[in-house]
């Protein structure tokens, strides 16, 4: 089959609308906003140098930060700020999607709207300057009619740069919740279509490469003073933004919105979710890639309505507890801590996604290994590889503890790779989790806990705290309750690691509907 | 009379930091007169100029123009009613001839029209052809002919005193006479009042009624050239030897009636 004809183009281009109308508004919102706040710094400190250089100094700091922690940061810090709000001035607004997002490309948009609107305008000759005096302007005459349209042509450089750098970053602002083009390089990195994550990658640099040119018309525009251009730059880039904003218009807000995490399991199960809410005659979209400390605090706060969460997850990062107790004994206690917040956990979905330790079954044969303490006498000569977070995690400290464990080195992976990794010997232990597909697809076993050093991690079905009293959303979800066990689970976590059309979460999902609707 | 004196520096003095650029200066400029004042670099011939609209403001001394002290008036209006031409033309680069020209009255919030004509004037006055370079940018001039713009710009919203500030300094030599002439006789016909900085003493002996001399921030004389050449400053005699010496070697090099 050609890939033209692969269907996944076609579900690709039909989120487009969605994807790149949210990314558009907020991208042109950031640089309109970061533009905002430089410019005048920019004239403002252009003659004073301690200050400019502070500025300057600031500005670089922000651009260290990654383009994903700079995002990420401000969530908590919008949290903050909406309660301090609510708690003075009786209003709270949502820390979730667009304003974090907004706020924080604002501040990565102004380091070259600065640095070059600081350097062409205090690279104008200063004769120019006193002759604008000499001729009888007043100082802000000088800056509009000389100073500004001279520094024009290195200010706007300055300003593309931005917008490029914004339209780029922005993609990585959907673990926060706003939706963007980086919906389909998530979901695609995260569910092998690499289809999603092709077209994610072009239609973000066709639109950096569009509002680019649109801003060089309007400069060329500018410093030619002709109408004509800069009209049609304008004129551009309202019509992105119209564009942008019309279908999105007729939509109503209304409905629920299912979340999920950033992996692929969580993209199935978000899909199954909202199709048993569409199929109740309830309307319901999917807020996928959502960043596992953004999404609970999401709910919590009513951004989104339902999403599936695992249990000992749960325990240690939300209630941050650090012993481990019974299966469930667990799930009470966690049922009774969420319901402080007027958090519901509705129910067990009846497997569990737990971290687990995988090697090869053959090496796991070849070194008589079968449970994690018989792996404790090897560790010394092998090497581990985990998730961007497990090492950092009380799970791990807890098997380091009980097991005595020390590994000759620990690498961490984009759990994707993990599992080809230790097939192919390149680790020889990877933190993998019980419910992947992948544990099947590369023989692949997961050494038995006998200390019971990881707690539970059963999926477990949370809804926010408006629709405690819900009934018929609870009614729609009920008979998906305790219906998926592991053997399912992993199969549809297989199918979903797949590099074809059948591997779509939304195919995943209706196969599992299928598979467990009967039941 | 002081009523009759266009420009009037009484004991001025300006500091930069340790540098006393101008050094309790005092000298009068008369309505109508073409004074040049003859320094090297550093003499503060240039800080003085500045001081009369306010681009510089002075440390201590009074300066008054038009009878009025300057520390009364506006800067800003100031400068508006005092032409100024600059070194190298001071053209903006991205205005086109036409308006460079017409910014002045422009500032003055004169109509579009009334400027438009004011320009077409002002092109004929400073002999530039109006079709040909109204709508031209400053980088499509020669040297020559920017200095003309500069002139042009100086004069349009009609100053009665224009100030320029090594204008021809540099020109090609023959630009430069042509230049220098057609400005004599403008500063003439329009009964203007012009003080023009110049480190060349030739030019200022051809084009000025009075040349004041400046050196070290201090003025060391002032009068007609035929007055300076009775001066007994050994400096202001060294500048007038140059000249002399010109003619004399021109006397003897060419012929007593050329072919011109």
């Amino acid at each position: 089959m050609s890939l033209s004809a692969d269907p996944r183009w076609g579900e690709a281009l039909s989120h487009l609308s969605d994807y790149l109308g949210n990314h558009v508004r907020v991208s042109l919102a950031a640089l309109a906003l970061g533009l905002a706040i430089s410019l005048p710094l920019a004239i403002l400190t252009r003659n004073r140098p301690a200050p400019r250089a502070i500025l300057l100094a600031l500005a670089s700091i922000v651009q260290t930060v990654p383009g994903l922690a700079l995002l990420a940061l401000f969530y908590p810090l919008l949290l903050l700020a909406a309660s301090v709000t609510l708690a003075w001035f009786g209003v709270s607004f949502s820390a979730f999607g667009f304003l974090p997002a907004m706020l924080a490309l604002a501040l990565y948009s102004m380091l070259p709207v600065l640095r070059n609107g600081i350097t062409g305008l205090n690279g104008i000759d200063p004769a120019l300057i006193e002759a604008a005096k000499g001729v009888g302007m007043t100082a802000r005459q000088s800056l509009i009619m000389v100073e500004l349209p001279l520094a024009l042509p290195v200010m706007m450089a300055g300003i593309r740069t931005a917008a490029v750098w914004v339209i780029g970053t922005a993609t990585l602002s959907t673990p926060i919740g706003q939706t963007s083009l980086g919906n389909y390089i998530f979901a695609g990195l995260q569910t092998q279509n690499w289809v999603f994550v092709l077209f994610g990658c072009f239609a973000s640099a066709l639109l950096a490469l569009a509002v680019d040119q649109l801003l060089g018309l309007i400069e060329s525009g500018l410093r030619h003073r002709s109408r004509l251009r800069t009209g049609l730059g304008g004129i551009g880039i309202a019509a992105l933004v119209a564009a942008t904003l019309v279908p999105t218009m007729g939509r109503s807000s209304q409905g629920y919105v299912v979340g999920a995490k950033t992996f692929a399991e969580q993209y199935v199960l978000s899909a199954l979710l909202r199709d048993r809410l569409q199929a109740a005659g309830l309307s319901a979209t999917a807020r996928s890639g959502l960043g596992s400390s953004v999404i609970f605090e999401a709910l919590k706060a009513g951004d989104i309505d339902l999403y599936v969460d695992y249990s000992g997850t749960l325990w240690a990062n939300q209630l941050h507890r650090t012993d481990i107790k019974p299966r469930a004994e667990l799930l009470a206690d966690l049922k009774t801590a969420l319901a402080k917040d007027k958090i519901t956990l509705l129910g067990e979905l009846g497997f569990e996604n737990a971290y687990a330790l995988v090697i090869p079954k053959k090496r796991a044969e070849a070194l008589g290994v079968r449970t994690i303490a018989d792996l404790a006498a090897h560790a010394s000569t092998l090497s581990i590889a985990g998730d961007y977070e497990f090492f950092s995690r009380p799970e791990w400290a807890a098997l380091q503890k009980a097991y005595g464990l020390q590994f000759r080195a620990q690498r961490q992976m984009q759990p994707d790779f993990m599992y080809a990794a230790v097939a192919t010997g390149e680790v020889d232990v990877i933190a993998g989790y019980t419910s992947d597909g992948l544990i099947a697809k590369y023989d692949l076993t997961a050494l038995e806990d006998p200390k019971h050093a990881i707690p539970p991690y059963d999926a477990v079905l949370l809804l926010a705290p408006k629709r405690a009293g819900d009934e018929k959303l609870q009614a729609a979800l009920k008979p998906l309750l305790g219906k998926i066990d592991i053997a399912t689970m992993r199969e549809a976590n297989l199918r979903a690691s797949g590099n074809d059309a059948n591997s779509s979460p939304d195919a995943v999902a209706k196969w599992l509907w299928e598979k467990v609707g009967r039941r | 009379m002081p009523s009759k004196l266009a420009i009037s520096y009484q004991q001025v003095t300006k500091s930069f930091g340790r540098l006393k650029a101008v050094d309790d200066v005092s000298l009068d400029v008369a309505e109508g007169e073409f004074l040049a004042i003859v320094g090297g670099s550093g003499s503060g011939k240039t800080t003085l100029l500045r001081l009369a609209n306010r681009l510089i403001e002075a440390d201590a001394g009074t300066i008054t123009v038009a009878g009025e002290d300057v520390r009364n008036v506006d800067p800003v209006a100031l400068r508006r009613r005092i032409g100024y031409v600059f070194q190298s033309g001071g053209l903006f680069p991205h205005l086109s001839v036409a308006d460079n020209i017409g910014i002045t009255p422009k500032l003055l919030g004169e109509p579009p029209a009334a400027i438009a004509t004011r320009v077409d004037e002002l092109l004929d006055l400073v002999q530039l052809d109006r079709a040909e370079h109204r709508d031209r940018l400053p980088e499509a001039l020669s040297g020559g002919q920017r200095q003309r713009v500069g002139v042009a710009r100086a004069l349009a919203a009609k100053p009665r005193i224009v100030l320029m500030d090594e204008p021809f300094g540099a020109l090609d030599p023959l630009t430069r006479d042509a230049l220098g002439d057609d400005y004599r006789s403008l500063h003439r016909s329009l009964g203007l009042t012009t003080v023009m900085i110049t480190h060349d003493m030739t030019e200022a002996i051809l084009l000025a009624d009075r040349i004041a001399v400046m050196r070290g921030g201090k003025l060391l004389a002032q009068g007609t050239p035929a007055e300076l050449s009775n001066s007994g400053d050994a400096y202001v005699l060294e500048l007038l030897r140059t000249p002399r010496r010109q003619v004399e070697r021109l006397n003897a090099l060419l012929p007593a009636s050329g072919a011109a």
